[in-house]
């Protein structure tokens, strides 16, 4: 149900090997002019790396869940911050069942004493640990019912967060970008292919064929997509190789129509009428000369896509069909921010920069592509 | 044709509602309360969901109801008398008790509404709720008519129900609107269509105004009601709130006056924000895990037992639920009188000592982080189910049990669990639909339809059944609490892990609100201040 | 011209047969039923209700059933809300939603058509800039995220408009909705336009009338913009079929009760008769919206000829 608009820039005018690589040398060199597309083109690679390379860099893995750090805002310094370790203890000794008499910090060093009238057991001091606050709790017995307790004040830093289960959402984004990323790319060259071959056939056989091979893509389109999905989330369950299958399988329908409008008008140019004067045969027309004379207008759309993918499955990521927990997705994180809006600012924030930023380095990217491959711009 | 003449006056009447909204002190007093979803049905027989019940306590009086505290309390019944055997109830109905058409409510009402209940092509869902009257349940299943169901008009107000055994719920059950009388004339008049606005014909303290799905339902003072006198608001409007947070926000607006649920994680800021208008507390549900018991491994109730110990009842409920829940180690939650829940063996014991013994119990099992366990779980798809799951994926991890998540659509996944499907652990809830333990235990039966973990206990059984029989109150809950010792504390046939909480709004200007275990709240009751 | 139209309407049949069929199938496929639910059915209950809905037949005889009663122009009655014909149900959703889409689209036109012919006639400015990124964040911001940020700006934070609800369509509860379903919109006409302009304004022939020496205003608003409005045209007829058959998002935030709810909800609940309703109008609006299209396309550009 998503429209994807393009305006395809004219197709390579060449019909021979070398015109046709000097038309992309020519056609590089126009799009290294453009400032804006390049620095995408920097920001997208970068992106790439964060999220590829990002997760096993980060100190706190996606994963994992900070116990005594649920929803915490994005902040710079380290937490504990000074005013949640007194509060943490409480809670700590009150799971041990042991009353809080009083507590002190000297440097990064907590002692605190703690009483209770069932006698006191030391490895109640796993509870402090267990805290995430708190690391190397001892718990030393000073009578039948009291006991101090020495801990250390262990350190983390959520740049971005936390979530409602407290897991740092710095690592969460960059997982996120991953899954969002190879969705995106993967269901896009799904997309792609199909769409490319179908509506490269489609232009080519022309006359019935075209006629019966339009058709089908219209019945398509009036399928519910939302369908498709359910169908195949149930059937095969909730993978990530099925999302871009789902996503890609609907989005071809657009490639199709705009290769087959392509390719009718190639049709009707003198190097193909040559080819097929010469009896090169059908098969070898259409992926010597069809195909390679796509690949600007499908490159230009594919920066269209890749977007559009990804949106699409933030969608459906707001419908709760989404990648499987504890994976996650920008679409997933941004539904839940978004739900969780008013409150955890952050949880909405980050995820949208990271997804909107990238979206605009695609479009961007998109734009330039586009007027490097037509060549009346020049 | 007939729907837009029928339209016409009434959207007049939502537009009268809506345009008095912002001028208070105006003689006509509204109330916006936003209902999760719309009704599947206004015909009180084929109700089955929270919304329904909502708006049928509301449309129509049963012979029992409950007041604003959940307690019983007689609605169209003036009175009523048990004979000693428990087994036959006669009930004397009020004598002003009138339809909104100014009709009489007679005992052939009732006669006619129990019997349209079980009869097959009426298909009730909650056709049970009548189970204990006698023959039922062969009405139900087509092997008798339904002119022998238990029920029986003596003359206009006396109506006499034999039952089939001693029920001493049976007064609780009769709250449920699926026991609420519908006119025969009413539905005879217009069949399937009788439930539409200027239709309906209904004997509680409202009639329906106006139906627009998706938008909003509209109930209106019914001025035949016996205790109209004390019904102080002139118009309810019913909203579909699927989306709790745009919920909160109309509510923060005051375009809602009153919304069940919000997003219970944004508990702490919502509670800084609206201080008491936010009303959180017990209520009879469980949240619970439950294990397919007939498959391998599972089958070994140590193993459950060692799961079950692992997970932090604490931590989901003060953290991952905002307190908005309560760690549960029963699966019968408190608040039933005379009731007293059978706990697991490890209740009291802190989380350590049941890691201790749970990593024991594995160990001897051969099961470690050197030789883990695959366990997949599933839920239906909404943010807490999954947020819970995580965190349970995460206790278990560090003991050798790798948990694996699955998660479908609502639809899907109680599909999945009632056609048996493979599992090995799968989320649930069940919320009572009256006041009985009974109403929870059943879930563990042999062979009952909610029996997804199909547990079966010859001696859990026999207790159940010899508390059916039983007509001594506190020996009945004796065998009841015997009975929960076996199936869920000794042998888990499932895993309670949270009690539920209601979670309301109610605005400052709403009076007469009284929170309930029930989460009843019958609009009579209520008023604008 | 009216034979090709004839033509359309004639194919137009067999497609939505297909539709139909497929998605008959393919929903009754899906695990699940419209009576599974928290708490099991007794199965003699269960039965009752299978037996009312004829869902005890085998599927070909069900799906017999439905196309006959189709034929008679009757949807069934829906599952989930049995006091409720589906035709029912469209009838009161579906003028709900042809409002707010049909605003959203013509707005989205005309604003995004204005803005593309600017941005391309002062290529490279700051209003081309102020354009291709204010269509960009348009595309790339979801729905969900922007619609309440709506809220809480306009209707929490200035109170200049009401959270949410339909109010029988008042003024008031349009514009958010409206603003929210328009602005992606908005955003890939405003590029789509650009780009067309851009390429009309270096054509042959609008060079020749620029030499000519017609006005800047006749160059631009006579010939470029014929041409370049093209693809806005075929982009606005799928387009107008998604928009007016509802939008989940802006329906749930909003509380408005369109249709496009149903094509989830209903899918979720296994709502077939509901769903297979929603798949027939959608599948309406879209035959119908291609024809127009293809017709329009003649008017604006008389090169194009269905003979």
């Amino acid at each position: 149900m998503t429209e994807i608009p393009v305006s395809a820039p004219a197709p390579v005018p060449a019909d021979t090997e070398g015109q046709a690589r000097s038309f992309w040398a020519k056609a590089w060199q126009r799009l290294r002019k453009n400032s804006l597309a390049m620095g995408s083109l920097v920001y997208l690679c970068l992106m790439v790396l964060a999220c590829t390379f990002g997760p096993m860099l980060v100190p706190n893995s996606y994963d994992k869940i900070f116990q005594g750090y649920t929803r915490v805002p994005a902040s710079l310094s380290a937490y504990p911050r000074p005013e949640m370790i007194g509060p943490a203890i409480e809670a700590a000794a009150g799971r041990a069942r042991l009353d809080l008499v009083d507590w002190a910090q000297t440097g990064d060093r907590v002692t605190a004493h703690l009483q209770s009238t069932r006698g006191v057991d030391p490895r109640a001091a796993r509870y402090f640990d267990r805290s995430d606050m708190l690391e190397n709790s001892t718990l030393d017995p000073t009578s039948q019912t009291e006991a101090v307790l020495t801990a250390r004040i262990e350190r983390h830093h959520f740049l971005f967060g936390t979530d409602a289960t407290g897991r740092d959402l710095l690592a969460r984004t960059l997982i996120a970008g991953r899954i969002s990323l190879s969705i995106g790319f993967l269901a896009g060259l799904v997309a792609m292919v199909i769409g490319v071959l179908y509506g490269a056939i489609s232009g080519f056989a022309g006359g019935r064929v075209d006629q019966i091979m339009m058709r089908i893509v219209d019945v398509l389109y009036s399928l519910p997509f939302i369908f498709f999905v359910i169908m195949l989330v149930v059937f095969f369950g909730r993978n990530f190789l099925l999302m871009f299958v789902a996503v890609g399988a609907v989005l071809w329908l657009d490639m199709a129509r705009i290769v087959r409008g392509q390719t009718l008008s190639l049709r009707r140019r003198e190097f193909v009428a040559a080819a097929e004067a010469l009896g090169v045969s059908w098969f070898q027309i259409l992926f010597r000369h069809i195909v390679p004379n796509l690949l600007g207008p499908v490159i230009v759309f594919m920066t269209l896509l890749v977007p559009n993918v990804i949106i699409l499955e933030s969608f459906l990521s707001y419908l709760g069909f989404g990648v499987q927990e504890p994976m996650s997705s920008w679409g997933i994180l941004i539904a839940q921010g978004a739900r969780a809006m008013p409150s955890a600012i952050w949880m909405l924030i980050f995820p949208s920069l990271f997804l909107t930023s990238t979206l605009f380095a695609l479009n961007f990217l998109g734009d330039g592509l586009r007027d490097a491959l037509d060549p009346r711009d020049a | 044709m007939r729907h837009h003449h029928l339209r016409l006056p009434l959207s007049g009447i939502a537009l009268v509602a809506v345009l008095t909204l912002p001028l208070a002190g105006m003689a006509e007093t509204v109330l916006n309360r936003g209902n999760l979803d719309d009704p599947e049905s206004l015909d009180p027989h084929r109700t089955s969901t929270l919304a329904e019940a909502n708006l049928m306590r509301d449309l129509f009086s049963g012979l029992m109801g409950l007041d604003p505290d959940a307690k019983l309390i007689p609605d169209a019944a003036a009175s009523w008398r048990v004979s000693d055997d428990g087994l036959s109830y006669t009930f004397t109905l009020r004598a002003d008790g009138k339809w909104s058409d100014g009709s009489p409510v007679t005992a052939a009402d009732f006669v006619y509404s129990w019997r349209r209940v079980v009869t097959p092509e009426t298909a009730a869902e909650y056709a049970y709720m009548l189970a204990p009257v006698k023959n039922a349940e062969a009405i139900t299943a087509g092997t008798l008519p339904p002119e022998d169901l238990g029920i029986r008009a003596i003359d206009d107000l006396t109506l006499e129900v034999t039952l089939n055994g001693p029920t001493p719920y049976f007064l609780q059950m009769l709250t449920h609107q699926s026991t609420y009388p519908v006119q025969k004339a009413n539905v005879e008049a217009f069949g399937a269509a009788f439930t539409k606005p200027g239709n309906l014909v209904s004997n509680g303290a409202y009639v329906l105004g106006d139906f627009v799905p998706n938008d909003h339902i509209t109930l209106t003072r019914n001025p035949e009601f016996y205790d109209a006198a004390n019904v102080s608001i002139d118009t309810v409007n019913y909203y579909p709130t699927a989306d709790a947070s745009a919920a909160v926000k109309r509510f923060e607006a005051g375009e809602l006056d009153v919304n069940r649920d919000f997003p219970t994680e944004q508990t702490a800021d919502l509670q800084a924000k609206f201080g008491d208008q936010l009303r959180v507390g017990p209520t009879l549900g469980t949240y619970y895990y439950g294990f397919k018991i007939d498959k391998a491994p599972w089958d070994e109730v140590a193993l459950r037992q060692a799961i079950s110990m692992l997970i932090d009842r604490d931590f989901l409920a003060e953290k991952v639920w905002q307190d908005t829940m309560l760690p549960a180690y029963s699966f019968v939650p408190p608040g039933i009188d005379g009731y007293e829940s059978a706990a697991l063996d490890y209740a009291g014991m802190s989380q350590i000592d049941r890691e201790e013994q749970a990593e024991a119990i594995l160990t001897g099992l051969g099961i470690g982080p050197d030789h883990p366990l695959a366990l997949e779980l599933r839920f239906n798809t909404s943010d807490n189910n999954a947020n819970t799951a995580v965190a349970v994926q995460e206790m278990l991890a560090p003991f050798g049990i790798e948990v694996s998540l699955v998660n479908l659509d609502t639809k899907s996944h109680y599909g999945y669990l009632e056609q048996k499907g493979d599992y090995d652990l799968a989320r649930a809830a069940w919320f009572a639909d009256y006041v009985d333990p009974e109403n929870f235990l059943a879930l563990c039966k042999t062979g009952t339809g909610n029996n997804t973990t199909l547990y079966s206990d010859g001696d859990f059984d026999a207790l159940l059944e010899k508390a059916a029989l039983e007509t001594d109150p506190a020996k009945r809950m004796g065998d009841l609490h015997d009975a929960e010792a076996i199936g869920v504390a000794r042998d888990l046939c499932v895993v309670p892990l949270m009690f539920y909480s209601y979670h309301n709004l109610v605005s400052d200007r709403v009076g007469g609100w009284g929170d309930n275990v029930m989460d009843v709240h019958p609009t009579r009751f209520l008023s604008i201040k | 011209m009216l034979r090709y139209a004839f033509w359309r309407m004639m194919t137009a049949v067999p497609t939505l047969f297909v539709v139909v069929t497929l998605s008959f199938f393919m929903i009754r496929i899906a695990p699940g039923g419209p009576f599974d639910q928290e708490r099991a059915l007794d199965p003699v209950i269960r039965a009752n209700l299978e037996r009312t809905y004829h869902l005890d037949l085998p599927l070909v005889q069900q799906y017999g059933i439905y196309l006959k009663n189709l034929l008679h122009g009757d949807l069934g009655p829906s599952f989930t809300m049995p006091e409720f014909s589906v035709a029912e149900l469209l009838h009161a959703g579906l003028p709900v939603s042809i409002r707010i889409g049909g605003l959203a689209l013509l707005l989205a036109l005309i604003l995004g058509g204005a803005m593309g012919v600017i941005a391309a006639l002062y290529r490279d400015g700051w209003a081309d800039r102020a354009v291709v990124g204010f269509a960009t964040a348009g595309s790339t911001i979801p729905t969900f995220v922007v619609a309440p940020l709506f809220q809480l700006v306009f209707a929490l934070g200035l109170n200049w408009l009401p959270v949410g609800g339909w109010n029988d369509g008042a003024f008031h509860n349009l514009i958010g909705p409206v603003i929210c379903l328009m602005l992606p919109q908005l955003a890939v006409v405003a590029r789509l336009m650009r780009s067309s302009m851009i390429e009309a304004l270096h054509t042959h022939h609008i060079r020749t009338a620029r030499a000519m020496g017609l006005s800047e205003a006749a160059v631009v608003g006579r010939h470029a913009l014929r041409s370049a409005l093209l693809p806005v045209v075929s982009y606005a007829g799928p387009a107008a079929a998604a928009l007016m058959t509802g939008s989940v998002v802006v329906e749930t935030v909003f509380s408005i009760p369109g249709i496009g709810r149903y094509f989830v909800d209903a899918a979720l609940n296994r709502d077939y008769t509901v769903v297979m309703g929603a798949v027939v109008v959608l599948a309406v609006f879209t035959i119908l919206f291609n024809l127009i299209v293809d017709i329009a396309y003649t008017l604006v550009d008389p090169r194009v000829r269905y003979d």
